[in-house]
Parts: structure tokens; C-alpha cells; sequence
């Protein structure tokens, strides 16, 4: 029963990680650039929909649509200011930028909102009582709209003429561009997308842990993007796997090994993953034919 | 229909292309021959946008290409088919197709693709397969399909024949000739000058980013100097 919420909790936990890094590995897929200013967008997105139901007296979920709303324009913006102009440049001065985006949007928000840490009121409150374990709210829905945005992510990329050509932009911008594909666009779309995604995690991670600071997109951005490498970056289905074990992992050895100890736990399974499988677990090698 | 006029492309300080003009009527099939380094993908990639030229300029169809973006000149009915094929290795044979069309309209899709598999039939048997599986020669027909895909009114193919075995570069050249007696014009790059001068109706040959001859294709299959250059006689 206690490993069974404990479980739970990990899920919980995990889906908000595998909703970050959905967004990590899509922009990672795409632009083939690792966007370390995502976990800040998180924040963002936090106090974004926080300043919206305390404020402007927003229900949750129209809160969580500003939200969305607000970080997609940050996201493309941020896409366009700051990473465009380095298209051409080395991936060392586009991860030195993002690092710099990183600290623009958590000193922006201390500026803005200040450095005391806000209490926020979860979207949905409430707990269910499953098989005599009790689950909140929060936990069903951050799990449900995992999996709803991990299938239809799959969709899209799968099916639509817009999500083929991410595909192919992130295989080869050279050959996209022949095939007629506005890769500058895509690259812009893609953004877009994970930066909506990161307003969601935002929500719902700040509904489940409801202290709020400019910082506090950095931790689960990072570990988010550990997410991303242990299931296979650029990978779908590797964000989602790996979102989730990494919340499992983190979860249960807060509970049964140590608190202290849970995040460098977390970091040496990644590392002994990484070597037994460098491309992350469903990371895949696609050999190159001549 | 494409009009060359005095392009000098640079990489960094290299000066690749050193001022040259060419030109590439309705309905023909015209080659770039040269060795190793001439300067003849630069050519074509200057052609299709992703590489400017710093004088000159590029006409296609009457309009000036120097300002329009790589993805608008697809849809303008420029096809290229770059060196290396380039298919998407992990995507489908029939998606890699539906890439090509990316700038027709829907409705055009599975007609298109259809006359693709008219003209490469191996491509349908393999159409669920990812294109990183097929054979060398298939993907360089899985590439002209693709290319074929947009409905361009100018093909430019770089390479098709590189690193295939004998047999396939024959066949390759084949598909080559039944696409110009169907009407398509054709830029044509190659190292296999033989080849290409075979199918060619007019050649330029091309040596360390100049234009030093031109001609008929017999024209140039019996010219001393690439006889001896190029032809191995």
C-alpha cells in the first residue's frame, strides 16, 4: 500500500517531468539545439497563471490557457531574438546563449515579482479514493494530460503535413529547404509547441508544489532534460519513458534510500544508463547507406 | 528557361566560382561536367538559394531568383535533387514522396505519388519501408521521385550516378532519358562525363570554378581536350 502511493506519487511526479521534456526533445529534435532557458518558461508560465487567478480573479483553467497563451508568444520570441541570428553559428554560442535567455527570464522575474516565494493555489483541488489509496486531483489530471499530450504529439508528428516536415527539418534543413519547407517556420512552430507545453508543466507542477520562485523552473528543467537524454533525445516516446522512470526513481528513493541523496541517485542512474545505452533507452542509430 | 549570368560564389575567402554563365532552354537536357572540386554542386546550390552569388544573377522563368528564399524557388518549379540523394533516412519511402509535394496542394498528393510508382515501381514495394533501409539505388530513385513530387519544370539532378555499381548507373541514366522524352528540362551534374554527355543535349565543362568549353553532347564526346581530361582516351 505505502510502495503503491509512493508509486503513485513517482507517476505524478514523473508526468510532470515527461510534459518538460516533451518540449526539450521536440526543440532538441528540430533545431538540434539544447534550449536550457525551457525550465524558465516553466516559471514563467507559473507565475504567469499565478498573477491570473490572484489577481484577475481567473478560474484555474482560464489561467491555465493565459498561460499557454503568453509563454507560445515568449517562446517564438525568444526563438527569434535570440537563437535565429546563430543559425549559422557554432552550437557552443547557441548553448552559451541559451544559458544566458536562462538567467535573463529568472532575473526578469525577480525584478518583476520579486524574490519572496508566492503561494500558489492549485488549479484543481480535491483527492479521490482509489482502492483505498488516496490520490489527488492534481496527480489524476498532471497524468491524464500527459499521456493526452504524449498521443497527440505522436499524432501530429506522424500524421500532419506540418509535423512530417519537423521531421524532415530535423533530419536535414538543407533537403527540407529543397522540398519547399520554410524551416525558419518550423523551427518557430516547434518552439512555440514547447513552450505551451512548458506552461502546462508550469501549472500543474506549481498546483502540486505550490511554492513559487524565480528559480524554481531551473531544477525540473534540468532534470527534465536528464529525462530527455535517459529515454533518447529527440525521441517522443523516450521523453515520455524516461519523464516518467526519472519521477519514479526520484520518488521512491526519497522514500525508501534518502532525501538528501534522491537527486544525485537520479543522476547516477542516468549515468549508468548512458553507458550501457549512449543513445538513451529508445534512442535509435539509423546506419547511413552509400 | 534558366539563365546564368556571370555568378561569383565564395566560401569564406575561397573563391568557388569565378564568373560563370550558362544557360538551360525549355525541353533540354544540358550537363555540367568537370572533376572532383570544379565548382559544379556549387553551381546548382547557388541556382536553388542555398548558396548567393556575390555579382551576377540567377533567372528562372524570366524572374530574378537573387532574392527569393530556398523554400519560395520549389515552388516557382525548381527541382534539385542534391549530391548524396539526401532522402529523410527515417522516414518512410511514401513519406519522403509527400515531403516533395510539400508545396502542391493536397489534392495532388496520391496522384503524384501514384505516377511515381508508375515510373519506379521498386519504390512502391518498399513504400511503408524507411528510406535508411533501401539500396543505394534506391534511394537515389526514391530521391528523384521525391524531387519529381513538386511538378518541377526545371529537374536539376547533382550526381545521381555517384557511387552506384554499373548496372544502376545505366539504369538511372535510362530514367533520366524517358524523363526528358516526357518533356522535362534537365540540369545535369556529373563526373561520369560519358554518361552524361550521352544523354546531354548541350555540355559545359567546367575546371576549377570556370567554364572552358562548351557544346553539343557529340559535340563534346569528341572534343580532344575532354576526351583526354575526362574520357580516359
Amino acid at each position: 500500500m505505502e510502495f503503491l502511493s509512493y508509486l503513485i506519487s513517482g507517476i505524478s511526479l514523473g508526468s510532470v517531468y515527461a510534459i518538460i521534456a516533451l518540449g526539450y526533445t521536440m526543440v532538441y529534435g528540430i533545431a538540434k539545439m539544447l534550449n536550457f532557458a525551457h525550465g524558465d518558461v516553466i516559471m514563467i508560465g507559473g507565475y504567469i497563471s499565478f498573477c491570473a487567478m490572484s489577481y484577475l480573479n481567473f478560474p484555474g483553467w482560464l489561467a491555465l490557457i493565459l498561460a499557454m497563451v503568453v509563454c507560445t508568444a515568449l517562446g517564438v520570441v525568444i526563438e527569434g531574438l535570440a537563437y535565429r541570428p546563430l543559425r549559422e553559428a557554432t552550437s557552443l554560442a547557441v548553448l552559451i546563449t541559451a544559458i544566458g535567455v536562462s538567467y535573463f527570464l529568472q532575473n526578469s522575474a525577480l525584478l518583476i515579482w520579486g524574490a519572496t516565494p508566492k503561494v500558489f493555489s492549485p488549479i484543481v483541488e480535491g483527492t479521490q479514493n482509489i482502492g483505498g489509496l488516496s490520490v489527488s486531483n492534481i496527480s489524476l489530471l498532471t497524468m491524464a494530460a500527459c499521456i493526452v499530450i504524449m498521443v497527440v504529439l505522436t499524432l501530429f508528428t506522424s500524421k500532419t503535413k506540418m509535423g512530417k516536415a519537423m521531421r524532415a527539418c530535423s533530419e536535414d534543413k538543407g533537403a527540407a529547404q529543397l522540398m519547399g519547407i520554410n524551416v525558419n517556420r518550423t523551427i518557430s512552430t516547434t518552439f512555440a509547441i514547447g513552450s505551451a507545453l512548458a506552461a502546462v508543466a508550469g501549472v500543474l507542477m506549481c498546483s502540486a508544489y505550490p511554492t513559487l520562485m524565480p528559480t524554481t523552473g531551473s531544477m525540473p528543467g534540468i532534470k527534465a532534460f536528464t529525462a530527455a537524454v535517459f529515454g533518447g533525445i529527440g525521441s517522443i516516446p523516450g521523453a515520455f519513458l524516461g519523464g516518467i522512470l526519472l519521477g519514479i526513481i526520484e520518488a521512491l528513493a526519497k522514500a525508501y534510500l534518502s532525501t538528501q541523496l534522491s537527486n544525485s541517485i537520479v543522476f547516477a542512474v542516468l549515468i549508468i544508463v548512458l553507458l550501457v545505452r549512449p543513445a538513451g533507452l529508445l534512442g535509435k542509430y539509423v546506419p547511413e547507406k552509400v | 528557361m534558366l539563365k546564368v549570368n556571370d555568378i561569383n560564389v565564395y566560401y569564406g575567402s575561397i573563391h568557388a566560382i569565378k564568373g560563370v554563365s550558362f544557360e538551360v532552354h525549355q525541353g533540354e537536357v544540358v550537363t555540367l561536367i568537370g572533376a572532383n572540386g570544379a565548382g559544379k554542386s556549387t553551381i546548382l546550390q547557388t541556382v536553388s538559394g542555398l548558396l548567393r552569388s556575390k555579382t551576377g544573377s540567377v533567372e528562372f522563368l524570366g524572374e530574378n531568383l537573387g532574392n527569393v528564399a530556398p523554400h519560395k524557388i520549389v515552388a516557382k518549379g525548381l527541382a534539385h535533387v542534391p549530391e548524396g540523394r539526401r532522402v529523410f533516412l527515417q522516414m518512410t519511402v511514401e513519406e519522403n514522396l509527400e515531403m516533395g509535394a510539400f508545396t502542391r496542394p493536397g489534392s495532388e498528393v496520391d496522384s503524384g505519388i501514384a505516377d511515381v510508382y508508375k515510373r519506379f515501381p521498386r519504390l512502391e514495394e518498399r513504400r511503408r519501408q524507411i528510406a535508411g533501409t533501401l539500396s543505394g539505388g534506391e534511394q537515389q530513385m526514391l530521391a528523384m521521385g521525391r524531387a519529381l513530387m513538386s511538378k518541377p519544370q526545371l529537374l536539376m539532378l547533382d550526381e545521381p550516378s555517384m557511387g552506384l555499381a554499373p548496372l544502376l548507373v545505366e539504369q538511372i541514366f535510362e530514367i533520366i532519358k524517358e524523363l526528358h522524352k516526357a518533356g522535362t528540362t534537365i540540369l545535369l551534374v556529373e563526373q561520369n562525363a560519358q554518361m552524361a554527355l550521352s544523354v546531354a543535349d548541350r555540355g559545359y565543362v567546367l575546371e576549377t570554378g570556370k567554364i572552358v568549353t562548351t557544346g553539343t553532347g557529340a559535340e563534346l564526346l569528341n572534343d580532344d581536350a575532354v576526351k583526354k581530361a575526362y574520357l580516359g582516351a
